[in-house]
């Protein structure tokens, strides 16, 4: 015979009795602070993503084992039929790779805005006296973290694998913190998609459409020089290949400065353009 | 009354979503320091009422004041007077019970020592000091209805929205959130609270809006609801199915209204004409049928339900 033991949520546990008493000393005492700062509030809205990364441990594998994979597999798929060999592939391919398993990991952030509204909580974020972009903040600057780590990962593994970086370590810095900015400031486009869409699916399937032509047209994998000559043109112009040539440039120690500048622009244009959407959308929800 | 006594003033709100009149000219009149009830059916317009008089959505017409503030040009000024518990727990799944009135306490503007302090507190006077380490996925419906009006007292607000507070709790649960809400007002704090129930609207608030359709249908104290509205009933069950017949007659005798056999075949129900008290009514049939002798299992009292208040105030049955 076997004894089924059952626990529910409700009585089970049940918790203790309101005190009465203390509450009123609480309502007596609850006189409101001077409002946070905009830095104050963006910062607590970063320690609750990164509670979450605590909580939720299954999204740092995402994070951090999805990139070490498209390493690995476009490495060793390609190198060979593209270079001629794994190790010159390795040197083409790393800086790009890295560009495009951490732009795509971008759109979580979508997806996580989405769900608070889904869920309520950004009803009682949005009654707060605060910062009307805190939450947005937060999460990109907690994202900002999650992105650093997963660069650290991929360029760690990249050494192992015989990847030898001619800028220096100061190239690879730069090179990273580049491509951080950039996250940062085209984030504001998936901010803006997960507080107008219904559902975080919607927001899923339009990343992905988004994010595929962009990352797959660009000079991550090949060089564009191979395309199509119709091709060429859009392929070299993208925001994505502008930042790749950056970064790529900063780690191989020979950057163009037109790249970099280009980048900067573009993402001063996201910040611009989504950021305003973005605060909009969430001021008429 | 004079402005400066009204939490809130509303007039004419109006919210259409796509082709759906969701509030379609809600005038409300809320006296501060009380608990004001808000009755209706599910879709009735409570909640895009609640959810327009708390900023977070814009009115496609219509005005309101919170204490004087308006409600569109001076959204930020009203915010800073009124926190809003929501009909689906508005708190973070993932984070524990004290992570999340710590993050809402440093929002709020407490520095770091003072907003643990602060969320230490709530936890204890709420009874959830055990569970203040736990995810709140893990919490029960009613644990998460406290804590979500917890988080609404991190700063002592003016005016409290409490939109269906009871809605899916066990009676204890609900018991607790009534004597919170009592403790509440007890302090000053104007409270706005939605219901299905009328016997919560009842128990808790001093007035009741009715609202159906996006409309206001009636409003009143509960007494003077209850009394427009009419019927309680008086429902008993008899030891002996053999004296039914005898019992309908006594009570159509005893009542003013009319008495029903029930499908039970021990159990008759009389329903009670408008503006009569209940209680007293009861008590009186109780004695009558004690004296023909007539012996009586169980005996009880019902107040006009929801359904009967629509019935009587639209000539309608609401589902």
């Amino acid at each position: 015979m076997t004894v089924t033991q059952t626990t529910t949520k409700s009585d089970a546990d049940a918790p203790a009795p309101v005190e009465k008493e203390h509450l009123r000393r609480l309502l007596a005492t609850g006189e409101r602070p001077a409002p946070p700062s905009a830095f104050t509030s963006a910062r607590a809205f970063a320690w609750r993503s990164m509670l979450k990364i605590k909580h939720v441990p299954e999204q740092a594998f995402d994070i951090l084992l999805f990139p070490i994979m498209m390493l690995l597999m476009f490495t060793y798929l390609f190198g060979g039929a593209i270079a001629g060999g794994t190790g010159d592939y390795l040197q083409f391919l790393l800086p790009g790779i890295m560009v495009m398993s951490i732009v795509m990991t971008t759109m979580y952030t979508g997806m996580s805005v989405n769900i608070d509204i889904n869920k309520g909580v950004s009803d009682r974020f949005r009654t707060l006296p605060i910062w009307r972009a805190a939450p947005m903040v937060g999460y990109l600057l907690a994202d900002v973290f999650r992105y650093a780590a997963a660069g650290a990962v991929m360029f760690g593994t990249g050494l192992v694998m015989g990847y030898r970086p001619e800028g220096g370590a100061t190239g690879v810095l730069l090179g990273v913190g580049l491509l951080l900015v950039f996250c940062f400031s085209f984030s504001w486009l998936w901010t803006w998609l997960g507080l107008i869409t219904r559902s975080e699916k919607t927001v899923m399937s339009i990343s992905m459409s988004i994010m595929f032509p962009l990352t797959f047209l660009s000079n991550i994998m090949v060089d564009p020089s191979t395309m199509p000559g119709w091709l060429q043109p859009v392929v070299k112009n993208t925001p994505i290949s502008q930042l790749v040539d950056g970064v790529r440039g900063l780690f191989d120690g020979n950057v163009s400065t037109a790249s970099v500048a280009t980048t900067l622009i573009w993402s001063a244009g996201f910040i611009a353009v989504f950021g305003f959407l973005t605060i909009r959308a969430y001021n008429r929800k | 009354m004079s402005q400066r006594d009204l939490a809130i003033r509303a007039e004419g709100l109006v919210k259409h979503f796509k082709d759906v009149k969701a509030v379609d000219g809600v005038d409300l009149e809320v006296p501060a320091g009380t608990v004001y009830g808000v009755l209706g059916p599910n879709g009735a317009g409570k909640t895009t009422t609640v959810r327009m008089l708390a900023t977070l959505l814009r009115p496609d017409a219509g005005n309101a004041t919170v204490f004087g503030r308006d409600l569109i040009s001076d959204a930020a000024s009203v915010r800073s007077q009124v926190s809003l518990t929501g009909q689906y727990a508005s708190l973070d799944e993932d984070l524990t019970g004290f992570e999340n009135l710590v993050l809402l306490s440093r929002l709020y503007g407490y520095g770091k020592p003072a907003a643990r302090g602060r969320a230490a507190d709530l936890l204890e006077a709420f009874g959830l000091t055990a569970a203040s380490g736990k995810q709140v996925k893990a919490y029960s419906g009613g644990m998460r209805r406290r804590l979500d009006i917890a988080a609404s007292i991190i700063v002592t607000p003016k005016l409290l929205f409490l939109d269906e507070p009871t809605t899916g709790l066990d009676p204890r649960s609900r018991n607790q959130v009534w004597d919170v809400v009592r403790t509440i007002v007890g302090e000053g704090t104007t409270v706005l609270l939605t219901t299905q129930y009328l016997e919560e609207a009842d128990q808790l608030a001093s007035r009741i809006a009715v609202i159906d359709t996006g409309k206001v249908i009636a409003e009143g104290t509960p007494g003077q609801l209850k009394s427009s509205v009419g019927a309680g009933s008086i429902r008993v069950r008899l030891h002996h199915a053999d004296q039914r017949g005898h019992a309908q007659q006594i009570l159509v005798e005893a009542l003013a209204g009319e008495v029903a056999l029930d499908d039970d075949p021990v159990a008759l129900t009389a329903r009670l004409a408008p503006g009569h008290d209940t209680a007293v009514q009861g008590s009186h049939a109780l004695g009558e049928l004690a004296r023909a002798g007539i012996l009586v299992d169980d005996f009880s009292l019902g107040q006009p339900s929801l359904d009967e208040v629509f019935l009587s105030l639209t000539g309608k049955v609401d589902a």
